[in-house]
């Protein structure tokens, strides 16, 4: 099978790799380049747990060719943290025990970052619709939706 | 598994390509690269067109085209198509919303397909390389069509005079059980002088209830008006089963939903 070469920024820093044709984003992320955050739950849509942000659009990388994204700017779970000190969203979910198992969790992350990026101070029906693609089989939801509120008023009390 | 990806700057090129067995066309690819996946070796090929016109949304004058890559989320957000929002934005999560086509909806089996539903009661006409034709005639041929969809065209419709509905069974979003919408065109004192309804699920792709929307002409709407038109919902139905629900399922509760709809 033909090699294709992509390029591609991944949280700031550019990256290049040669990919067979017709590799999902999600291999290439995690076999080829690495970054391991985001989660091959389901490979077909349904999870969520594959979400990365592509030119600030939250995407599912599971069912994304990789050639598709060739000069795009990918954000990942694993370029929030900076210098060791954690993301709002990151911290949140911590503090909230919004994470059990965890392998839902950088896809839930990236879910809610489109949403505080765009909404700073969501209801929690934005919040409930924001993370409707995701799928948590431990928590129940209920403190993950309270975590991405809980995010948004440290957001706000930062910016004050 | 190999898949390989070939893009093309015009239509006609990617036209050619998609002749050779084992190509499809690759649109938002939410269903397309899923098949591939789940280890589909019917498909070897994808095809695809980097056009930036092909998602260009257009309103003017009363009429819409939608080009075929327009995603379910930049119709949901459109400021002239909210009275379409509610179409739209039925169609999956998030990111399905912002991965999926407009062309994409067209070519899915159901229960998906939530979208081309509503495409079916405007009555939309579908373009393609090859030319034009009423949805219609296109979700008739579809299973064959070999042609690229560039856009749909429809008359922009009153928020009055269009009515959409999905029902699921996860909150807040899930596969559809069915789904339903109404264009009713009505005199000021509401009496329907045209109607045409489409549902989803009701067969494996988007079919008009055209028992219902004779039944409805001349009526204003009443409980009791709308009756008749309930008890006709079922003619022609033949329901999918599928682990949402069963056909019988879908046949019964068709007239609650449909009623409910018609009533608001
Ligand atoms: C988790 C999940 C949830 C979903 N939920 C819903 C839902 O609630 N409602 C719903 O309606 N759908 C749903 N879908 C199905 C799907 O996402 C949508 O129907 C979507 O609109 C398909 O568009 P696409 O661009 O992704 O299609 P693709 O996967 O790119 O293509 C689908 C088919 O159409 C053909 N095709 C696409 N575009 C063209 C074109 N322009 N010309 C010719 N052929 C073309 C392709 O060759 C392929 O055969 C869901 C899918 C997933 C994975
Ligand atoms: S792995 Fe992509 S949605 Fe489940
Ligand atoms: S924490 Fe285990 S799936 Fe969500």
């Amino acid at each position: 099978m033909a090699k294709v070469p992509v390029q591609f920024m991944l949280n700031g820093s550019e990256k290049a790799e040669f990919v067979e044709s017709g590799t999902t984003l999600l291999n290439a992320l995690r076999d080829k380049i690495g970054d391991t955050s985001p989660k091959g739950g389901c490979h077909q849509g349904t999870c969520g747990a594959c979400s990365v942000i592509i030119d600030g659009e939250l995407r599912l990388s599971c069912l994304t060719l990789a050639e598709t994204c060739i000069g795009a700017d990918i954000k990942t779970t694993a370029g929030l943290a900076e210098g060791g000190v954690l993301h709002p969203l990151q911290r949140a979910f911590l503090d909230a025990f919004a994470t059990q198992c965890g392998f839902c969790t950088p896809g839930m992350i990236m879910a809610a970052k489109v949403l505080l990026d765009r909404t700073p101070n969501p209801s929690r029906e934005d919040v409930v619709e924001a993370l409707s693609g995701n799928i948590c089989r431990c928590t129940g939801y209920e403190p993950i939706i309270q975590a991405v509120l809980l995010a948004a008023r440290a957001n706000s009390q930062n910016a004050a | 598994m190999s898949l390989a990806l070939q893009t093309f700057s015009t239509v006609k090129d990617a036209s050619a390509a998609l002749q050779a067995a084992g190509s499809r066309y690759l649109g938002g690819g939410t269903l397309v690269v899923r098949a591939a996946n789940e280890g589909d070796v019917s498909v070897s090929s994808l095809v695809r067109v980097a056009d930036p016109g092909l998602s260009r949304i257009a309103v003017s004058g009363g009429k819409v085209r939608l080009g075929a890559s327009a995603t379910m989320a930049a119709i949901a957000r459109h400021p002239e198509l909210a009275a379409l929002a509610p179409a739209a934005r039925a169609v999956g999560g998030p990111a399905i919303r912002n991965m999926a086509t407009v062309g994409g909806n067209l070519f899915a089996p159901a229960p998906y397909g939530d979208f081309a539903v509503a495409l079916l009661a405007l009555d939309a006409t579908v373009f393609t390389e090859d030319g034009e034709m009423p949805i219609e005639t296109f979700l008739t041929g579809r299973d064959t069509s070999r042609v690229i969809v560039t856009a749909v065209g429809f008359s922009l419709p009153s928020m009055e005079s269009f009515r959409f509905l999905k029902v699921s069974r996860v909150k807040p979003k899930g596969v559809s059980v069915l789904s339903i919408a109404a264009l009713l065109q009505r005199t000021a004192d509401g009496t329907v002088t045209s109607a045409r309804i489409a549902l989803g699920c009701m067969a494996d792709r988007p079919i008009r209830a055209l028992a219902t929307e004779k039944a409805l002409l001349g009526s204003k709407l009443t409980p009791q008006e709308i009756a008749p038109a309930l008890a006709a919902a079922g003619e022609g139905i033949t329901p999918i089963t599928d682990p949402i629900a069963s056909a019988w399922y879908r046949a019964e509760v068709l007239p609650v939903h449909l009623g409910r709809l018609l009533s608001q």
